[in-house]
């Protein structure tokens, strides 16, 4: 209690020693956790790539040892030239996707925004091993949805082999993962859209302006924070997508499907070379700040 | 053309748009549920339904045969309990039982950890002026931005070491350590006004007293948030637990349905129903706590 006189004058260093105790009394169990299980991995993820670091001996320090093997290795350029792909379709067509259903259903009665908006959120909830589980049945190829369906509509004359065909499986893989990605931007652009100052909009509206003059003049400046989100959120998210590839092609065939994050799952769990897989974290994790930094430069000048 | 005569073109034509949006965003909707439901009706298909080339499109007769092979073969204890040095050990049942029982257990503890340790850090952060609170926000803030899998081989190590590997601890704590929580709180927090917080110091309260009675009450609506969301995403996790967990009896349902795919990886019949058990519950979960879950999901990205 002998704190409380001094509160009188805020910039006290007593009522600041005070307040930094309880502060980070209130943090310690974040800060354990967080600590421990979040920070420490990231740092020994940093010290580790410089390493020869397998299971059961010392590390042995290689200096860039790893990272010279890394730009030297095709399997890693195919992996990273995946993932770009993988990236620069997935993230425009979500994003575009998103923007239209969101602004579609925003207008309809709420009870049906609210059904529309759970229902392309529900292959998020499915959890990624249930819906890979039900595409590679819709994929196979003597059972699967797909191959009957093309065969009957004519477009394809015999079953295709979806996820073995190198020509295919980075498609199909692409197909699923945005199905499981635009269920976020959905709810966020619905969100952004409905805190529109409706005002202008009937403002504009009144006065003649179209549908899609409204939209791109008042709407889009408006909801543009909420488009940056999406981007970084949905490149991240794009470079993280592992399941699908572990599940339904394990990286083949030939290397078609490989993306750096399943190299880096393949390097350690089933090679043991941790501090190689490392290596390739910490190139992913420099490529995908330089990614967000890029966007949010281009987002805040416009 | 006067103004009244283009005002109504335009409402003709944004009443014709209306209704085409209408009837493309409901085809997507039926796309998009599709494959849930291709799960639950593939559940109760019988094999030769499965198997044939021609779509079953809805089953003829419903069979329990893929639940009940899910089922065939008890293998693992219901529980195993730890404690003082005993263990206390459930009744045998089905592999798949187990899973789910640690499934549940993992993200209801991930839950109500994440809960109480972000609810604490986000109200100090945002009404607390304290030496270090910048470092400590931008450390979270740049976790958050980088990718969770970079951390998992040192992860990996580090929990050998620490005795946790193949627990399902291993899997838990990464979990609460996600600074998320204490983002989405932080924000909430910052809501209420500060006044609040001082008027009840200067009552006399404790800063414990004024954490429970005061804060904690007002940021009710985002620790819901808060909580669906961290249940929903551990429930659905999987990538941290495919390296942290190997012994059939610690495997979560999840893990379990990828490691039968291993060993039947064409009878879609069980694959299903294990995808069924895996995720229909936790369908039901979103469907009931929905409106909390997109007010997390629309909260933690303001100021993103």
């Amino acid at each position: 209690m002998a704190n409380k006189k001094i509160s009188v004058n805020p910039k006290s260093r007593r009522l600041m020693v005070h307040e930094t105790v309880t502060a980070y009394l209130f943090l310690l169990p974040f800060l354990i956790f967080f600590v421990g299980f979040v920070l420490y991995p990231m740092i020994m993820c940093i010290i580790t790539s410089f390493f020869d670091a397998t299971m059961g001996r010392e590390d042995i320090f290689i200096g860039f040892g790893n990272y010279k093997e890394l730009f030297a290795d095709p399997v890693f350029w195919k992996a990273l030239w995946n993932t770009l792909i993988i990236v620069l379709v997935s993230v425009p067509v979500t994003c575009i996707f998103s923007l239209w259903v969101a602004s579609a259903i925003s207008k309809m009665p709420v009870a049906a925004t609210s059904a529309f908006r759970c229902i392309f959120y529900l292959p998020v909830v499915t959890g990624s091993v249930a819906v890979t589980m039900v595409w590679k049945w819709m994929f196979n190829n003597y059972y699967g949805i797909f191959n009957y369906i093309g065969q009957a509509t004519g477009m394809i004359d015999q079953p295709i082999n979806w996820l073995g065909d190198p020509k295919y499986a980075l498609g199909c893989i692409i197909l699923i993962l945005l199905t499981t990605s635009v269920g976020q931007p959905i709810v966020l652009y619905v969100s952004a859209l409905d805190n529109v100052d409706k005002s202008l909009v009937e403002a504009a509206e009144g006065d003649g302006a179209t549908q899609m003059q409204a939209f791109w003049k008042i709407k889009w400046p408006q909801i543009m924070p909420t488009t940056l989100y999406i981007l970084v959120i949905t490149t991240i998210n794009s470079f993280q997508c592992f399941a699908l590839i572990q599940l339904l092609t394990s990286g083949g065939p030939n290397n078609s499907t490989m993306t750096i994050m399943y190299y880096i799952y393949y390097n350690a769990f089933k090679l043991y070379r941790y501090g190689y897989g490392n290596a390739m974290g910490v190139i992913l994790a420099i490529v995908i700040a330089i990614l967000s930094a890029v966007q949010f430069k281009a987002g805040q000048e416009k | 053309m006067s103004k009244s005569n283009r005002l109504d073109t335009n409402q003709a034509k944004s009443k014709a748009y209306y209704i085409f949006s209408f009837v493309v965003v409901f085809i997507l909707a039926f796309l998009f549920a599709f494959p849930l439901y291709w799960i639950i009706t593939g559940s109760f298909k019988t094999k030769q339904e499965i198997m044939s080339t021609t779509p079953v499109w809805f089953p003829s007769v419903f069979t329990g045969a893929n639940f009940e092979k899910l089922m065939s073969s008890r293998s693992a204890p219901l529980f195993d309990l730890k404690l003082f040095g005993y263990v206390i050990t459930g009744p045998t049942v089905p592999a798949a039982l187990r899973w789910l029982v640690n499934t549940v257990f993992m993200s209801v503890t991930s839950m109500l950890l994440t809960c109480l340790t972000a609810a604490m850090a986000g109200y100090v952060l945002a009404k607390k002026r304290f030496w270090g609170r910048g470092i400590i926000f931008s450390l979270i803030v740049c976790a958050m931005a980088l990718p969770k899998q970079v951390i998992l081989i040192p992860l990996l190590r580090e929990m050998s070491a620490l005795k946790m590997y193949d627990t399902i601890w291993a899997v838990i704590f990464p979990i609460v350590g996600w600074p998320f929580g204490v983002f989405l709180l932080k924000q909430f927090a910052e809501g209420i006004p500060t006044e609040m917080v001082e008027a009840c110091r200067i009552d006399g309260a404790s800063e414990w007293r004024t954490f429970t009675d005061v804060m904690f009450p007002m940021i009710k609506p985002g620790v819901g948030a808060c909580a669906i969301f961290t249940f929903i995403n551990s429930w659905n996790d999987y990538f941290m637990q495919l390296i942290m967990l190997t012994s059939s009896k610690n495997l979560t349902i999840s893990l379990g349905i990828a490691t039968m795919q291993a060993e039947n990886s064409t009878d879609f019949g069980l694959l299903m129903a294990g995808s069924a058990l895996a995720s229909v519950p936790i369908i039901i979960v979103f469907l009931i706590f929905q409106k909390y879950f997109t007010k997390g999901i629309t909260m933690g990205a303001v100021k993103g």
